[in-house]
């Protein structure tokens, strides 16, 4: 479904990615790792095109990101970003329904509304938060929703950027089955950057590895405490001392 | 030697390159105007900030203009006997350059600014990569409505400035200068013509344009953190000032120079 081929990008002199190759197959939860910094935000926007690759090919279905019908291709895709970005200007609920209330899809309000309210209750929020400004709401709720507006209209791929960051071990766990529950049962592809091993487990099919700008390894989640590989082991283990430097 | 000529030649270039991207972006932006979708709530919430809440800054800047100017023509012209063009010069100082300056200077200083604080912290804040995620285009749905609003709002915002002004020296000519009001008024209609009008309004326009658009445009450009909105507000206030100013000189030299 997604071919990512030798992908490199360099912020000034910031070399970030330096040849990423990755597939993730239809219907597949794969979950990136990799340490702080390490480029995974980038290279999940690379995707989307927010960030332009300096060289590299991205295929999505088989086709070039870069050629076609931008706003069909995006339609396919819900991003819950780091930061929540939610938009502070709306309220929570029309964060959420930002796709219903405008554009190809747009419905009613009160369609809208529901819907909102109902994606809302799937990641833990009650309906009093609806009307609620983001401003008011803590990092974590403000996470929530924007892990609610990702999943408003039931796109094919869907991008986590750090789903669990932030919340409590309960609310991590109700997100993990949130995710697992919508690749098994939508049947969407998932990309879920994670540094929390626990989630990795609970949503992976697959795991990749970045480090140094590679994929330094891949493969099901199963053999990940087996994978033979020293990094891998000290990432997963959170050694402070081995082949990965603390200072970065 | 050589060093103060690369720096100098690398700040024409950048000079040149954002002149480049300027062009790009304004005709971006235009070209929006006749795609579909309009989107029409954004659009009315522009016209009430821009519009309606710009009122009172309008009404007192030139309000306090207009007396001042009255004042001063009226003392400059005692020096050759002539009180009695303070209608006149008032008039025609507010209508056809003291009226759309001001209001598009001070539209730079108020609308101009918190456009481009609150584009800039959409880009740091990434809510401008999460439009997109959306299939909302930004400057469909951010940039159009703001310039439109401000470029159709502005020949109104300056009408009432032209008109307030005109009544700050009406209220000083005849309060403090022993004016008739009767005949104040009468000079006033009499001596300003069609051109006069046509010219302050096309410039407030153009002034809407320019003030909205550099907002938009270095918000959209902001860097990153807070130190890159502080500098992307103070740079679109600076460019549309100076904007305004020049492209005051140039109208009024196409309308009046003949
Ligand atoms: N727009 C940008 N401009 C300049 N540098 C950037 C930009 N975006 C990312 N970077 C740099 O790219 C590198 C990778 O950033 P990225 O956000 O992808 O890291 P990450 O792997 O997601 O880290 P974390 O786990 O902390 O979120 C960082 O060194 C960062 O400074
Ligand atoms: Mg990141």
């Amino acid at each position: 479904m997604i071919k990512i081929l030798d992908v490199h990008k360099t912020f000034g002199a910031n070399v970030v990615l330096r040849g990423v190759n990755l597939s993730v197959a239809k219907g597949e939860s794969m979950v990136v790792i990799g340490g702080s910094g390490t480029g995974k935000s980038v290279l999940i926007k690379s995707i989307l095109g927010l960030v332009k690759p300096d060289s590299g090919t991205i295929i999505v279905d088989g086709k070039n990101v870069k050629k076609g019908n931008r706003d069909a291709f995006l339609a396919r895709f819900g991003m819950l970003f780091q930061s929540a970005a939610l938009f502070d200007s709306l309220p929570v609920w029309q964060n959420v329904a930002f796709r219903l209330l405008r554009g190809s899809l747009k419905k009613t309000k009160e369609e809208a509304r529901d819907i909102a309210v109902k994606k809302l209750r799937r990641v833990g929020l009650g309906s009093d938060v609806a009307d609620r400004l983001p401003a008011e709401l803590s990092g974590g709720m403000q996470k929530r929703v924007g892990l609610a507006r990702a999943i408003a209209v039931e796109p094919e791929i869907i991008f986590f950027d750090e789903p669990t960051t932030g919340l409590d071990p309960i609310m991590a766990g109700v997100i993990n089955d949130l995710i697992h529950e919508i690749v098994s049962e939508m049947g969407a592809t998932a990309v879920t950057i994670t540094h929390d091993m626990t989630s990795a487990r609970a949503i992976a099919d697959r795991v990749a590895f970045l480090h140094a700008g590679k994929v330094q390894w891949t493969g099901l989640v199963g053999d990940m405490d087996a994978s033979g590989d020293p990094y891998v082991d000290q990432f997963i283990h959170g050694r402070a001392t081995g082949p990965i430097a603390a200072l970065r | 030697m050589i060093r103060s000529l690369a720096s100098l030649g690398a700040s024409v270039l950048g000079l040149l390159a954002t002149i480049g991207h300027l062009a790009i972006f304004t005709t971006q932006t235009i070209s929006h105007l006749v795609r579909p979708p309009f989107y029409g709530r954004e659009f009315g919430a522009a016209l009430l900030q821009i519009g309606y809440f710009s009122l009172p800054v309008v009404g007192l800047t030139a309000f306090f203009t207009g007396g001042a100017l009255a004042l001063q023509i009226y003392s400059g012209g005692a020096r050759f006997s002539a009180e009695a063009v303070v209608p006149q010069i008032v008039a025609i100082g507010m209508v056809r350059e003291l009226g759309p300056v001001l209001v598009g200077l001070m539209i730079a200083a108020r609308v101009t600014s918190s456009i481009a604080a609150e584009i800039a912290t959409m880009k740091v804040t990434e809510q401008i990569d999460a439009l997109i995620t959306l299939s909302t285009h930004p400057i469909k749905y951010l940039i159009l409505p703001r310039v439109l609003a401000a470029t159709l709002v502005m020949p109104f915002l300056v009408a009432i400035g032209d008109i307030i002004g005109i009544f700050g020296g009406f209220l000083v000519a005849t309060e403090r200068l022993d004016f008739n009001a009767a005949s104040y008024l009468q000079n006033t209609t009499d001596f300003l013509t069609r051109i006069d009008i046509i010219s302050s309004l096309a410039k407030g326009a153009v002034f809407g344009f320019i003030a909205a658009l550099m907002g938009c445009y270095y918000g959209m450009n902001s860097e990153r953190g807070a130190m890159g909105v502080g500098r992307a507000t103070k740079s679109s206030v600076v460019a549309a000032a100076i904007l305004i100013l020049a492209a005051n000189f140039l109208l009024t030299e196409a309308f009046f120079s003949a």
